[in-house]
């Protein structure tokens, strides 16, 4: 494997369309008017040594390395900070240069560990390389005297700083320190988090983290960002230090959440030292989060299982069987529910978190091996209100923008997201923009850091009642008519116009005026004029969305009603506006993309359409049903109902992640054959009958489809340690079952989904290699993808306004359960926890709390800290109480990362309209001090210790 | 909630958002929502629940009953 090298310019590129010819060190080259010499000299090839400069950052001028000589002008001007001009001569070697190049390095190391001659870092990093460039031989200044290097003894130690070793994934070494402040302007500049400053002056500057506090206790994110700026060994990441420099590196996509991230698995021999984000990442453009670039040790973790295993009930202990008796079971297990039950009595769940690639594969032996439509995946529980809604207004079931978008915007309407703990990557991006001056309106119950944090402040925050999405958002509309701010000319040429008239006469009714929505929403009248107003004049407005939307009961029509907006605004079809989904996990879009959906074929295609089943009826040999199946819930009911036996899934734990964790138990109890392929034994393990070893992202070939459509290579860089990708396990299986199927690599996947699907029509391998990335559709109209859906007109025809009437939830507060839960997730860790749990991540987020109003806490005695009995009318857990007003009096929250909690327990049955998709964000509760865990919790963890128990291997003959 | 009870809740929610809707597409709103997203043993029992009277069925689901495909096999 080769190391994938990435020039670094020095200082980021400019976007002026005028050009400036120069010449440098002889050599012409023309660059956008603005960019540094030291820019425009990379660009010629030509490398100026330099510190504090790096292209991720604005250029900053202090280090004194990158000085350069102009003809004709005095003075040695540094390189980053002085712009091009038209027909200067730039020189940046001469013997003066070279002199005082040395003479500063020189003074730099007469303040560093290498003047001591003492290794304490890598020895390789671009500080080292810097001294190396510039000839540095000697320190006739000696290390006597003041100095941050040596702890010794007496007066010498003032200025020493120990190490901070807090951080779990990185060290701080003040004494490698050259105060560059790469590291603080990367927290600010990239991370927008500012929690890295430089204290003192002169000789007593030092970076500091928070107000001097460890890493840990100050209010870093540890996205690393600063590591990866620091030009020395002051900041560097533990596992480098442990295992030394990686010598390989591959790029690849990041498996935690939607923003997709491009990394390098920077490697030594088999093992991974670390990931670097990739800065020709489209997604992420060189940055990271905590997740990403730190929390891929559950990779090796000792709880994951390498090998199949079988048992006949699940109060068995597991058997560790070979493959080949895995899938023989498997196949004769299927064939006999089939023959027993019928045709429709088993099914199989596709992965969010698993490949484009193998999620096709896991629909195609649902469709073609047991002739059914019993699929479905886990965007069931987060966006598939975000696929029906947008394919029925915009007719596309996808988000409109690429993230590069955000940097037109300006007015950002959040809803129901939390960017900074769910994207942060994308956050970082966002806040960006917000500290440009682009304006932000957040609607969510709960006052998330983005309402108010450094530099960031939100113009209005609506705090709505969970549950009331609907009617705010109609509000929003129905302001927007009176006032007459809507885009008549965008939606006489756009959309229907008999149909906005229809609506807008349908949002003009009274009951949706803001004074109405005020009364259910909680929300000032006021603030949601100012709020629509904003949106509707502030520019290009644009939508972030996420679960908050979606898991209600009204999920699909809140959908429906951005969409309104959107179109009623003209805020749709060009860079800056647009509605965008932020979606939960890696692959949730790809997964929706591939046909997990149980009524449509790969690409959004009804089942019931003659067109499409044909292709692949005559590619497949087979005879498609054209009746939907089953949807996660109904196969849950119909499994309690005996009508649904047998189950594959891949990579996803319904118990805990699915809403009413006991229904979920007892449909899984119901079913004889549950296969559950995963990385752990997760929690629907517990209730698995064979138990299939699954692969990481390292450990195979494929493709990741982002929030953005963009669709993103997954590279291998390293086998898989159980032996078999999990696309190889489905297609094994699906030999077993009786069918042809012959993939040698994901490329041929690929081909196949190219082949029969319209969006994807020109996405291959090679094209992926040659542009990094694209974002579908990618076919014959847009070869090289499309960034911004849209445009000129709505892939339906005419956008299509939909009529939101506000429907209150049932979940409803009453004398017995006065509160309302809602829920969400935290920065550290991801979804159900079981890849995060497994990392040093722990450390930030040991257990999922209850977040509670100091109003409600007193009420009921509850102090901070103290254990609380939640109760719902489903089910009740016990978890710690977190007193804050981030929530409103009468809202509490909690995460669902936790087992040991299952919020889940208490979540209700009641779900989108349209699409199934659960409730998650509403449910009524009362909360009282308890001293212990619940009897459910009790009797979980029995059952978990039991059903985790694996027979020792009988002794080979 | 029983299996049943579960089906004409969810039934009963499709047409409350189609209620909304001017004119026919209530109706067929509503048909071509359980045609497209439900199962046929979904469909079935829906229909079971119909002849049986319809207990607790939205008058709109009812008079939606003659546009929602039927399925007449035993096994979907």
């Amino acid at each position: 494997m080769s190391f994938v090298k990435e020039i670094d310019y020095g200082t980021p590129a400019s976007k002026a369309e005028k050009t400036v010819t120069l010449t440098v060190d002889g050599k012409q080259v023309t660059v956008p008017e603005g960019t540094s010499i030291m820019r425009a000299a990379m660009d010629a090839g030509i490398e100026i040594p330099k510190l504090c400069a790096t292209d991720m950052l604005d250029s900053f001028g202090s280090c004194r390395i990158c000085l350069v000589e102009i003809e004709g002008r005095g003075g040695t001007p540094a390189s980053c900070t002085t712009p091009v001009a038209e027909g200067i001569e730039v020189r940046t070697k001469s013997d003066r240069l070279d002199a005082i190049r040395k003479g500063v390095m020189e003074l730099y190391v007469s303040d560093h560990p290498s003047a001591w001659n003492e290794q304490r870092g890598t020895g390789a990093s671009e500080f080292d390389k810097v001294a190396d460039q510039v000839g540095l031989t000697e320190n006739r200044y000696g290390t006597d005297g003041r100095n941050h290097v040596a702890p010794g003894e007496g007066s010498l130690t003032v200025d020493y700083i120990a190490r901070d070793e807090s951080n779990p994934y990185f060290t701080y070494d003040p004494s490698q320190c050259i105060v560059c402040s790469r590291c603080v302007r990367a927290c600010e500049e990239v991370q927008g988090t500012f929690a890295l400053t430089v204290e003192g002056r002169g000789f007593e500057s030092r970076i500091a983290a928070g107000m001097s506090e460890p890493f840990m206790e100050s209010e870093c994110v540890s996205c690393g960002a600063c590591v990866q700026a620091c030009p020395t060994d002051a900041l560097r990441e533990k596992s480098v230090l442990d295992k030394g420099m990686p010598e390989s590196s591959v790029v690849t996509t990041c498996a935690y959440c939607g923003v997709g991230c491009s990394f390098k698995a920077e490697m030594k021999g088999n093992e991974v030292v670390r990931m670097v984000p990739w800065k020709d990442g489209k997604a992420n453009r060189g940055h990271s989060c905590v997740k990403g670039r730190f929390a891929y040790g559950y990779t090796n973790h000792k709880d994951r299982i390498l090998n199949p295993m079988i048992r006949e009930k699940i109060t068995d202990p597991w058997r560790e069987v070979s493959w080949n008796e895995a899938f023989a079971h498997v196949a004769s297990e299927f064939r006999r529910l089939q023959h027993q039950y019928g045709r429709g009595a088993v099914g199989g769940i596709t992965s969010s978190r698993c490949t484009n690639e193998e999620t096709y594969l896991v629909q195609k032996l649902v469709r073609q091996g047991f002739g059914n439509n019993n699929v479905d995946t886990c965007a069931r529980v987060c966006h598939s209100p975000t696929g029906y809604g947008l394919k029925t207004t915009f007719g596309t079931s996808a988000g409109t923008q690429d993230f590069d978008s955000v940097e037109h915007t300006d007015v950002v309407l959040v809803i129901g997201a939390n960017p900074t703990d769910g994207h942060p990557v994308f956050a970082s991006r966002l806040k960006k923009r917000l500290r440009q001056g682009a304006k932000l309106i957040v609607l969510d119950p709960r006052r998330i850091d983005l309402v108010r944090m450094p530099h960031v402040e939100a113009s209005y925050h609506l705090p709505l009642k969970p549950g009331t999405n609907v009617a705010v958002l109609t509000a929003l509309a129905h302001t927007i008519v009176s006032e007459g701010l809507f885009d008549e000319a965008f939606i006489r040429e756009r959309c229907d116009w008999d149909e906005f008239q229809d609506w807008a006469s349908f949002v003009m009714q009274a009951e949706n005026s803001p004074e109405e929505v005020e009364k259910v929403s909680g929300v000032p009248a006021e603030l949601i004029r100012e709020a629509a107003r904003l949106y509707a004049t502030g520019g290009n407005a644009a939508i972030y969305y996420g679960l908050g939307v979606t898991e209600h009961s009204q999920g699909s029509t809140t959908v429906m009603a951005i969409a309104n907006l959107a179109m009623a605004t003209g805020n749709i079809g060009r860079p800056g506006v647009g509605v965008n989904p932020l979606r939960g996990q890696n692959n949730v879009q790809g997964a929706c993309d591939m046909g997990s959906f149980p009524h449509e074929l790969p690409g959004y295609r009804h089942m019931s359409d003659d067109a499409t089943r044909d292709i692949y009826d005559s590619l497949w040999g087979t005879k498609l049903d054209r009746e939907p199946g089953l949807r996660i819930p109904n196969m849950l009911d119909a499994a309690v109902d005996g009508t649904f036996k047998g189950i594959y899934i891949q990579g996803e734990d319904i118990l805990q992640s699915d809403p009413n964790t006991s229904h979920v138990a007892a449909g899984l109890e119901a079913m004889e054959c549950v296969v559950v392929h995963d990385l752990f034994l997760n929690e629907t393990a517990n209730y698995a009958h064979v138990f299939l070893p699954g692969s990481t992202f390292l450990e195979k070939d494929g493709t990741f489809t982002n929030a953005e459509r963009r669709i993103n290579r997954v590279r291998k860089v390293m086998e898989p340690k159980n032996g078999l990708a999990d696309w190889e396990v489905t297609q094994t299986l699906a030999q077993r079952l009786g069918l042809d199927w012959n993939y040698q690599h994901p490329s041929e996947i690929m081909a196949e989904i190219a082949a029969t699907t319209p969006t994807f029509a020109s996405v291959t391998y090679d094209l992926l290699e040659r542009e990094g990335s694209v974002q579908w559709p990618c076919n014959e109209k847009a070869p090289k993808g499309t960034p911004v859906m849209h445009i000129g007109g709505f892939v339906r025809g005419k956008g299509k306004f939909i009529r939101t009437a506000y429907v209150a939830t049932d979940e409803k507060t009453g004398p017995r359960f006065p509160l309302l839960l809602t829920t969400g997730r935290i920065l550290s860790q991801y979804n159900v926890g079981a890849q995060t749990r497994r990392t040093e991540n722990v450390k930030w987020h040991k257990e999922d709390r209850l977040e509670i109003h100091p109003h409600d806490a007193e009420q009921r005695g509850v102090r901070d800290g103290d254990w609380v009995k939640l109760n719902s009318r489903v089910g009740e857990t016990t978890l710690r109480a977190l007193i804050t007003e981030r929530v409103a009096p009468g809202v509490v929250y909690t995460t669902f990362h936790h087992p040991g909690t299952q919020a889940n327990v208490v979540t209700t049955e009641f779900s989108d309209w349209a699409t199934n998709c659960p409730e998650y964000k509403v449910t009524a509760v009362q909360v009282a001090p308890s001293n212990g865990p619940s009897d459910w919790q009790e009797e979980y963890e029995e059952l978990s210790r039991k059903s985790r128990r694996i027979a020792p291997l009988e002794a080979a003959e | 909630m029983s299996a049943d009870a579960k089906l004409v809740y969810m039934a009963n929610q499709i047409a409350s958002f189609f209620q909304a809707m001017p004119g026919d597409e209530a109706v067929t709103g509503t048909a071509k929502h359980i045609n497209d997203f439900w199962d046929p043993r979904m469909r079935r029992k829906l229909r079971v629940i119909l002849d049986g009277g319809g207990k607790g069925l939205s008058p709109l689901v009812i008079s939606a009953a003659d546009q929602i495909r039927w399925p007449e096999t035993a096994e979907g």
